[in-house]
């Protein structure tokens, strides 16, 4: 289990341009698979065009408690990568004048932002219909600080979206480290009692399965149905919806895919279960990503490539709706990872 | 020629059987995807069937496939395990339940 993110070990796929030089090239530029560019060309969907904006999503900082083997943002303690109160005050300029209806915060431990509480407090008057924090729920447990960001998140009505790559210990602490899976059991038993993921309740509980390793997610409704009766009956943990995304060949993934000599295979396998049905609903487009130091992307995955939007409008100071709904978004192998099978978002399958 | 029997690269071209016989390919893949649909058994319980299938009959590409399969559907490895065993407790019965007719050809023509 890594304890440090590929930045601070100065691992060379913590260069962007590593990455893409990798998704790009070797099977993809010798011919063996198609590139995403030619598959979305065969069903006239090249160039792939944004549709109206429905979901901001913020990133206010790689810094994490955990260290995931598969996290595609490498992110870590070690990361100090921090949105600024200053950007924030810029993004909520933006959560005011959009017509976007969810707003969606991610990191790293969003929480671990020292300005977090703040921006969760003036985000949640800007009357947005769906508040998102993205919580790793062992960060509820970390530190007594924290305690009380189950409370919290119910008097803003935030909908928690929580990672839990298993029902069992084993599987989930290979993931994600040593102990997160008693922590995460701990966290979701005192969000329910809070109220959320209860049946009927409005309080939203959703949790994110991520595959332990190189393989797709099966089927998520099936998928949900197990997550449901195994929490339930082993510890009385109830949830609304389970979320099953694919991982993105990019960081930590990536890396682990080199190394265990899957990259190729896995490859294989997302070109395969490619599904011309999924690109029409893919998230970049209908949300915009912003970094922590206020940078636009079409998505967290192009965030953590640094592509920048293909527009004249890159970063939050200069945000206009108009002029970056009429871009281009940027492509590359990983995409093919949002459209393999049912389809992968943020928000689970899209096909 | 390959310099061995088997490629684990290979199984990516399973669909390629097709080529040569569409009609019974296709067929055959038609009849596969069904089986494998949920009915009155799911499909997490019909790919742990696979998974013990495919180590009684010593077909690598399958178990190679069903283990993968099995990891997307959240099968355990020790459930995993166990349905290999159940395989193995079959096959290694239905060699010893074939001593009952040696027996009985021991008995037949001893005095």
């Amino acid at each position: 289990m890594a304890t440090k993110s590929l930045k601070a070990q100065g691992d060379e796929l913590a260069v962007s341009n590593k990455q893409l030089e990798i998704l790009n090239g070797g099977i993809f530029a010798d011919g063996e698979l198609p590139y995403f560019k030619d598959k979305i060309h065969q069903i006239d969907q090249f160039p792939l065009r944004p549709r109206k904006l429905e979901i901001l999503q913020i990133n206010v900082g790689y810094m994490c408690n955990q260290v995931c083997e598969h996290c595609h943002v490498d992110a870590g303690p070690d990361r100090k990568e921090i949105m600024t109160r200053e950007t924030m005050q810029l993004c909520l300029e933006v959560i005011r004048n959009t017509g976007a209806h969810t707003l969606d915060l991610t990191g790293g431990a969003p929480e671990m932002n020292p300005d977090f509480r703040w921006f969760v407090e003036e985000a949640a008057k800007a009357g947005i219909q769906d508040f998102i924090v993205r919580s790793n729920l062992t960060i509820i447990r970390a530190n007594k600080k924290y305690h009380d960001l189950p409370d919290f998140f119910k008097k803003h009505n935030v909908h928690v979206v929580s990672s839990m790559p298993h029902w069992t210990r084993g599987k989930t602490d290979k993931q994600r480290g040593d102990g997160v899976f008693d922590k995460s059991i701990k966290a979701l038993q005192e969000l329910n009692e809070r109220g959320y993921g209860m049946p009927g309740s409005d309080l939203r509980l959703d949790l994110v399965y991520n595959p332990s390793g190189a393989y797709l997610p099966g089927d998520q409704g099936a998928m949900e149905k197990d997550f449901k009766k195994a929490l339930k009956e082993d510890f009385g943990i109830e949830f609304h919806n389970l979320f099953a995304i694919t991982n993105l060949p990019i960081a930590r993934f990536l890396d682990y895919l080199i190394a265990s000599e899957n990259y190729e295979d896995y490859m294989y396998a997302l070109v395969e279960a490619y599904n011309p049905a999924a690109v029409a609903n893919v998230m970049c487009r209908n949300t915009i990503s912003v970094s922590w130091d206020g940078w636009l992307y079409d998505c967290d995955f192009n965030q953590m490539l640094d592509l920048k939007v293909a527009s004249k409008i890159k970063h939050i100071k200069d945000y206009n709706e108009d002029i970056l709904n009429d871009r281009n978004i940027i492509i590359s192998q990983h995409c093919y990872g949002c459209t393999a099978g049912a389809g992968s978002s943020c928000q689970g399958t899209v096909a | 020629m390959a310099d061995s029997y088997y490629d684990p690269k290979d199984l990516r071209k399973f669909g390629k059987i097709t080529e040569w016989s569409e009609e019974l390919g296709t067929k055959f893949f038609d009849y596969y995807g069904k089986v494998f649909e949920a009915g009155a058994l799911t499909a997490r319980e019909k790919s742990l069937i696979a998974l013990a299938v495919s180590h009684v009959v010593k077909c690598p590409y399958c178990i190679d496939a069903y283990t993968k399969d099995g990891l997307q559907k959240g099968i355990t490895k020790e459930e995993m395990m166990e349905a290999v065993h159940v395989g193995a407790a079959i096959e290694s019965g239905a060699t010893l339940v074939h001593g009952v007719q040696m027996m009985n050809k021991y008995n037949k023509l001893s005095m």
